[in-house]
């Protein structure tokens, strides 16, 4: 963790985002936009999971490259679980 | 780097010694920590595999199950969290600022907001299991699917889903008794005045951890909430 | 040589402090890597007293020995017993516990704490290994497939998952600490590219050790939950897939068996430069391979389902990447052979198993292309074929690595040389004693003999008797070195700082170290295996 000191001002913008986003999830839930409502509501997560990592947990005012390196890598071999998984249960029936 | 280890120098008391100064141990520290978060993403990204697929391969009463579950108390939950994560950083900036109040205030804060979670979850369990929504003997899922209400639910597959809802939600929950149980520590010695702009490295490595376990729930809270919840 | 007074003794780990609290609550790397010594021995006595038992039993060719029932729990044993509380921490607790700090030029690893936690956590799970074992056992093959272990077997699986689950938490810290400590307490001038071959082995191995293993311990999780409260996530006939809990158990335990062979692998890379007297041949290879090999190992888990009912074309594209993941591994023999070509070979005990790992570990090998290829794995899954391949990778390899780097080590970790001539034999032993054991169930297992059978038709017995013929002998070969280490304790002749002559930070501090290592901090200005630079020393010439 870098010595940067985050401004106050910053926290709260990024908390209200996250509220502000937390409501416009539960309330696209209830519109019908067929298959893309789960890719909404998946969208609006990672991009809520990116604030609260990059400012939140300082991944981007961090000095350190291996943290960039340990975060990316779990997300690689976590989609790498869930990918190659899946490649097996979208394929048998065809 | 000192070339003998019985060099006099000043240093914090917070200094093990096979580290050669602060900001070496520090950075190991912040590296070991995110190392553990790292162990903890697979661990959750087992349980979302195993979500996945059987969302995949029972959407219908994926759908139904998730829409008997309280999508109020999942907001307010989500939102709590949220709230906490901001105590977390804010305690975090308290401690790089040398105000001691700020950071037992904010800790507290957090604490409570971590405890209140706990509180709405166990609401939202016991109402699961005066339902006969748990897994087991006494299972039985009266939902019907949303958008095709008279097509039939295969209790099996309703059951699945509360199978991993318990597992995932319950697994998420330990997490937080742990971070609450980690939180209530660094209150106590941050009361005491341990944590100071030098060296407040457990505080930053535990908020990591905090909010790490928010992220966990941002991404509970559609999967197991919000399948389909359309009109 | 200490220069000693007349009433003072050098200050080293071992005499530093007396007494079980000083063992018991040691942060020392190194007295933490001799607490594991003695564990991992103990326990893999336990996993080989089941495999005795099961060659005794497959000497005929009826059930005899002991009932089918308790067959299914010899083996289930004999194999979580060996995979997780003897090959997975070997090499990386015992040497890697030892020798990373002294190998990056720290004090200590990053956390010493945590890595005395590791111990106990794995006493703790042998404990509650122990106790399974001792009240019942368990028959579900060391798998655990489901739904047979979560629904229908009968013994003792919940306590099984559970103190493996805590296994892997030592496992899991025990990585944690080797990749921040090789990241941030690497002394002045050790570059990345001078560091020992060991050391990027034990690096890929955590990195393995971290992502893999929380993946089983969820599984297990799970295990436990549906067997406790009869959830269905792994029960067809509650709408469950018996293939996910295979999904999810080998993700980790494909990986597993890297763990298991790249420390293995990291011991042969420093064995031969010292006695070829050579540079390793392509160091940037062999450390990139390292770092290949671990991450295509998680590519790779479902040619494990190959037969199972998984999809076809998932299963093309698991089989395409399995034989991806032979490439790393080939470089390295090839760069150790290059290494030895036209160096001045030294046959001393730890080159005796380097020689031993890199024909044996090649067969084994070469044997998994063989079941990669989905063609022959539909003939061979499941047939002594498979046991074969494994245990050619697993014993022949692994093992036979773990001792070599005992052999080597030895000296620094004791201060005394264990007698040439007795590891030369016990090299030899173990080498002919494996090869009896092992390659006849080739043979088996090509001809249609199933795995986990406790009985089986009469013409396979001649094979089977060369194979329990060839595990007494095996024996004999792993219970000679437990003998001549002990005995060389108190008469073996005392080491030198460095009496193989070898390179590494490791050889420059005294035998044994003093507890901080380094009486200075060591700064490097060197480039690894600078072999032409050091001289052989008298006693490092054996035989050669």
């Amino acid at each position: 963790m870098s010595e940067h000191i985050i401004s106050t001002g910053t926290y709260i913008a990024i908390w209200l985002t996250l509220l502000v986003l937390t409501g416009l999830t539960a309330g696209i839930a209830f519109i019908d936009l067929g298959p893309f409502n789960t890719i909404v509501a998946l969208v609006i997560a990672t991009f809520k999971a990116l604030l609260v990592a990059l400012i939140f947990m300082h991944v981007r005012y961090t000095s350190e490259k291996m943290v960039k390196v340990v975060v990316i890598s779990a997300l690689f071999f976590l989609l790498l679980l869930l990918g190659l998984s899946l490649a097996d249960y979208t394929t048998r029936l065809l | 780097m000192a070339d003998s280890p019985i060099a006099v120098e000043q240093h914090s008391p917070a200094l093990q010694h096979h580290f050669a100064d602060m900001e070496q141990q520090r950075q190991a520290s912040s590296l070991g920590m995110w190392l553990f978060l790292a162990t903890e993403v697979m661990f959750f990204g087992g349980m979302f595999c195993a979500y996945l697929i059987y969302r995949y391969w029972y959407f219908p009463e994926f759908a139904a199950a998730s829409k008997s579950l309280d999508i109020t108390l999942g907001t307010v939950n989500t939102a709590v969290l949220i709230c906490s994560s901001l105590t977390v950083v804010m305690a975090v900036r308290a401690a790089q600022l040398g105000k001691r109040q700020a950071q037992v205030i904010y800790l507290a804060l957090t604490l409570i907001l971590g405890l209140a979670f706990l509180g709405v979850k166990a609401i939202e369990w016991t109402s699961k299991f005066k339902g006969h929504h748990v897994p087991g003997a006494s299972f039985n899922f009266e939902g019907t699917i949303p958008s095709h209400p008279d097509q039939p639910v295969d209790q099996r597959h309703a059951q699945i889903f509360f199978s991993l809802y318990f597992a995932m939600t319950g697994m998420h929950a330990l997490h937080m008794v742990i971070g609450v149980g980690i939180f209530s520590y660094l209150l106590y010695y941050a009361w005491k005045g341990r944590y100071t702009p030098d060296y407040h490295t457990p505080l930053e490595n535990s908020g990591l951890y905090w909010h790490f376990v928010d992220i966990i729930w941002i991404y509970l809270f559609p999967l197991l909430y919000l399948i389909d919840r359309k009109k | 040589m200490a220069t000693a007074t007349i009433t003072a003794e050098r200050e080293t780990y071992l005499n530093q402090e007396f007494g079980i609290k000083s063992w018991l609550l040691t942060t020392d790397h190194k007295r933490i890597a001799l607490l594991y010594l003695l564990s991992i021995t103990f326990f893999f006595f336990i996993g080989g007293f089941f495999a005795l038992l099961i060659r005794l039993e497959l000497l005929t060719p009826a059930g005899d020995l002991v009932q089918a029932d308790t067959y299914n729990k010899l083996f289930t044993m004999h194999g979580q017993v060996m995979v997780f509380f003897f090959l997975i921490p070997s090499i990386p607790a015992v040497l890697g516990n030892f020798l990373v700090p002294l190998m990056v030029g720290a004090r200590d690893l990053a956390f010493p704490r945590i890595n005395l936690l590791s111990w106990y956590l794995y006493i703790i799970a042998g404990i509650m290994m122990l106790h399974c074992m001792l009240t019942g056992g368990v028959d579900t093959g060391w798998t655990f497939y489901t739904p047979f272990s979560t629904a229908f077997s009968n013994t003792k699986v919940i306590e099984a998952g559970l103190a493996i689950f805590v296994s892997g938490f030592s496992s899991i810290l025990t990585g944690l600490n080797f990749v921040v400590t090789i990241h941030r307490m690497r002394a002045p001038g050790m570059t990345w590219s001078r560091l020992p071959l060991f050391i990027w082995s034990h690096y890929a191995t955590s990195i393995i050790q971290l992502l893999g293993t929380p993946v089983i311990a969820v599984t297990l999780v799970l295990v436990v939950l549906e067997r406790a409260f009869h959830l269905g996530i792994f029960d067809p006939t509650r709408g469950g897939d018996p293939l996910l809990f295979q999904h999810l158990f080998w993700f980790y335990s494909h990986p597993a068996v890297y763990i298991m062979i790249l420390p293995a692998m990291g011991v042969v890379s420093e064995i031969v430069p010292c006695f070829s007297r050579k540079r390793i041949f392509g160091y940037q290879f062999v450390a990139m391979s390292s770092i290949a090999i671990a991450v295509f190992g998680f590519l790779v888990w479902a040619h494990h389902m190959f037969v199972a009912g998984m999809s076809i074309y998932a299963a093309l594209i698991f089989s395409m990447l399995s034989y991806l993941v032979a490439v790393p591994s080939a470089i390295k023999v090839f760069n150790w052979t290059a290494t030895m070509y036209k160096g001045s070979i030294i046959f001393s005990t730890p080159m005796l198993y380097a020689f031993g790992f890199i024909g044996l570990f090649t067969m084994g090998g070469l044997t998994g292309l063989f079941l990669a290829a989905l063609g022959i794995d539909v003939h061979v899954t499941d047939t002594y074929f498979v046991i074969a391949h494994f245990h050619y990778i697993m014993v022949g390899g692994a093992v036979m690595g773990y001792l070599g780097g005992m052999h080597f080590w030895w000296p620094k970790i004791s201060g005394r040389m264990y007698p040439e001539s007795w590891g030369r034999l016990a090299a030899l032993i173990v080498f002919i004693g494996f090869n009896l054991t092992f390659f006849p169930q080739f043979i088996l297992g090509y001809l249609g003999m199933p795995r986990r059978y406790w009985q089986y038709p009469p013409e396979f017995q001649v094979l089977n008797v060369l194979s329990t013929a060839g595990s007494t002998i095996l024996a004999v070969g792993y219970l000679l070195p437990m003998v001549y280490f002990l005995w060389s304790m108190r008469y073996g002749k005392v080491a030198e700082a460095n009496p193989w002559g070898a390179s590494g930070l490791e050889w420059t501090t005294p035998s044994p170290p003093p507890t901080f290592n380094f009486d200075h901090t060591p700064v490097v200005d060197w480039e690894a295996y600078d072999y032409e630079h050091i001289p052989v020393p008298e006693e490092a010439r054996v035989g050669g």
